[in-house]
């Protein structure tokens, strides 16, 4: 899976409610919640963002809440993938069951600038920057996480160890 | 070599002999929940799964919370979505407003979660519960959809670090205090993915109230969860309420932890974390005379009995500053029920307070007590992020309720010694 748009730079900490703010909390629609995403934390970011940009961010992005609205928002604004520093733990499992793609990688927020052209190659392993012809190399997911990505996410793997659990009379 | 608590029940849960920190493995949950803002989304997902009942109804709770009394239509409809599956499931666990109450404070009120279990809640703070000796911890809707349809879930086994609290705490400085000086001390990122174990002496000095607004606060550090072994003060609390026998795990000694933290809660002062991080942790002393329009006291952080009397204390015969307002919200029912029997809730209307039904709304800038453009709050509750309680542009302090009540009097931050003089310290 390979992803490509512009940068937008974030700073360390971005919070959920900065993501999304719990006054939104009563939809949950991805459309309605993208239309609000990153309203306290800047509220001009989401009118900058075209389909398949990629954000890049600090550390512990997603702190926070464990509202599961926030990735949802930031897919619904058509980002391609959030790269960061580091992730914080509930908003990383959320963002893989919702299939928003979640790269760590340590060097890309020293060295991205705000509107490069950038990469995500989840298959190689690398974020590319197309702008200044660096890349920077990923930390892989832990092979359970990829698993899960895989094979489609916590709703196939739920339905698939239920299907299971059918058909074997045994306990899923 | 041995494991620590949070291994040990893992270990447990997972059905092997022993687990490793960062290994993944599969728990069965004991006990599970969502609110009114992750159980509509779960619910979703769950039926997504093709998903045609709950792994065990009576270990399944839905607790209106967030939007509750109903702010607007649409927060009416989630709950009427969560309503429908509770009536269609068959729930019996199923809290709705009047009988609800802030769902941290209420299930383990209840009994539903004891030591030994494995709890997976829809709601970050769910590592509350850590504090009965149970491994206890947020996640979002999808996973509890997992957990709802399967009765488990996959984790990271996390590793553990040990805080080790020595000595006994000064007057006006509660738990409160001691979980936000040690997330000051760490960083908000400080317990990422980790085990967050609370041991020493000065935890004996602790009621369970205290020990949950510590525990409650794991989260605030990113830790996976926070724990603490389950001693005579915790089985006191639990043999009345628990549902369910219970089983009390203990590190091991020789268990490999990540790293060790002591403090001397001795040499501390009340603290507040300024806006807006919860890591932004100073003495309260040094932003005394900061200007306060707000305060709130309730949440499940410090929305407990033991809460309400410490700021009943504080406010007993004095009034509210002319140009601050104090919202006090009951946790739960229950809580509401013993804060007005001991008159408390009497002293908190005599000082000129509001006092609400149990809801969330509040914190979450949800509604009750929203903020407008520049105003400060100081909170009770467990987050000042921007925009966290209204306006982006409003600031939050978070507190201990000792503190936020003396706010209330003083109009401004100020160290509750400084406003009742006259009183002997609890």
């Amino acid at each position: 899976m390979q992803l490509r748009g512009r940068a937008h730079l974030l700073g360390d900490h971005v919070d959920t409610d900065g993501i999304i703010p719990a006054r939104y909390l009563v939809t949950t629609d991805p459309g309605e919640l993208a239309r609000h995403c990153f309203e306290d934390l800047d509220p001009t970011l989401r009118e900058r963002i075209r389909p398949g940009d990629i954000l890049v961010a600090g550390q512990n992005f997603g702190q926070g809440s464990s509202r599961e609205h926030a990735p949802i928002a930031i897919k619904g604004l058509g980002v391609g993938a959030v790269v960061a520093r580091s992730f914080a733990g509930i908003f990383h499992r959320n963002a893989c069951n919702v299939g928003l793609p979640l790269v760590e990688c340590a060097e890309a927020r020293d060295r991205v600038r705000d509107g490069d052209e950038v990469e995500v190659d989840l298959t190689a392993g690398w974020v590319v920057n197309h702008t200044r012809g660096e890349r920077y190399a990923i930390t892989p997911l832990p092979p359970f996480m990829r698993y899960l990505l895989q094979s489609g996410g916590i709703v196939e793997y739920v339905r698939a160890a239920l299907a299971a659990a059918e058909a074997g009379g045994a306990a899923p | 070599m041995g494991m620590t608590l949070t291994e040990q029940i893992l270990a447990a849960h997972a059905g092997v002999p022993r687990v490793t920190p960062g290994e993944v493995i599969e728990v069965r949950a004991d006990f599970v929940f969502a609110n009114d803002i992750t159980a509509p989304l779960a619910i979703r997902e769950f039926e997504r799964m093709g998903a045609r009942r709950v792994f065990d109804p009576e270990r399944v709770a839905i607790v209106f919370d967030h939007y509750v009394p109903a702010k607007d239509i649409a927060s009416a409809e989630q709950c009427r979505i969560a309503r429908e599956f509770a009536r269609r499931h068959h729930l019996p666990h199923f809290y709705d407003v009047g009988r609800s109450g802030i769902a941290h404070v209420l299930l383990a009120e209840e009994g539903f979660v004891v030591p030994g279990d494995v709890f997976f809640g829809a709601d970050s703070h769910s590592c509350n519960h850590g504090a009965l000796g149970a491994f206890a911890t947020g996640v979002g809707s999808s996973d509890l959809a997992a957990a709802m349809a399967l009765g488990r879930l996959w984790m990271r086994v996390p590793e553990t670090v040990r805080y080790e609290f020595r000595g006994r705490l000064r007057p006006w400085v509660t738990g409160k205090d001691l979980i936000l000086h040690v997330i000051g001390d760490i960083g908000v990122d400080g317990g990422r993915y980790g085990a967050m174990e609370f041991v020493g002496e000065a935890l004996q000095d602790l009621t369970m109230d205290e020990r949950f607004s510590i525990t409650n606060m794991a989260v605030e550090a990113g830790a996976m969860n926070g724990i603490m072994e389950a001693d005579e003060t915790v089985l006191a609390w639990v043999r009345p309420r628990a549902r369910r026998p219970w089983t009390v795990y203990r590190s091991d000694p020789d268990a490999r932890v990540a790293g060790v933290r002591t403090y001397d809660v001795s040499t501390l002062e009340p603290v507040v974390a300024v806006p807006a991080s919860p890591g932004n942790v100073v003495p309260v002393r040094e932003v005394a005379g900061v200007r306060v329009d707000q305060v709130f006291i309730g949440t499940c952080t410090n929305g407990r009995l033991e809460d309400l009397r410490l700021a009943a204390r504080v406010l007993a015969g004095r009034r509210v500053h002319p140009e601050t307002r104090l919202l006090v919200i009951p946790a739960t029912p229950a809580v509401y029920r013993q804060a007005l029997a001991e008159g408390l809730l009497q002293a908190f209307l005599d000082a000129g307070a509001a006092v609400s039904t149990s809801t969330c709304g509040p914190c979450i800038g949800g509604h009750m007590g929203v903020l407008a453009d520049g105003e400060v709050c100081v909170s009770t509750s467990s987050r000042n992020f921007v925009g966290r309680m209204g306006h982006r542009q409003s600031r939050v302090y978070l507190a201990n309720p000792a503190v936020a009540a003396a706010a209330a009097v003083a109009g401004r931050l100020v160290h509750p010694a400084d406003v009742v003089r006259d009183l002997v310290p609890a």
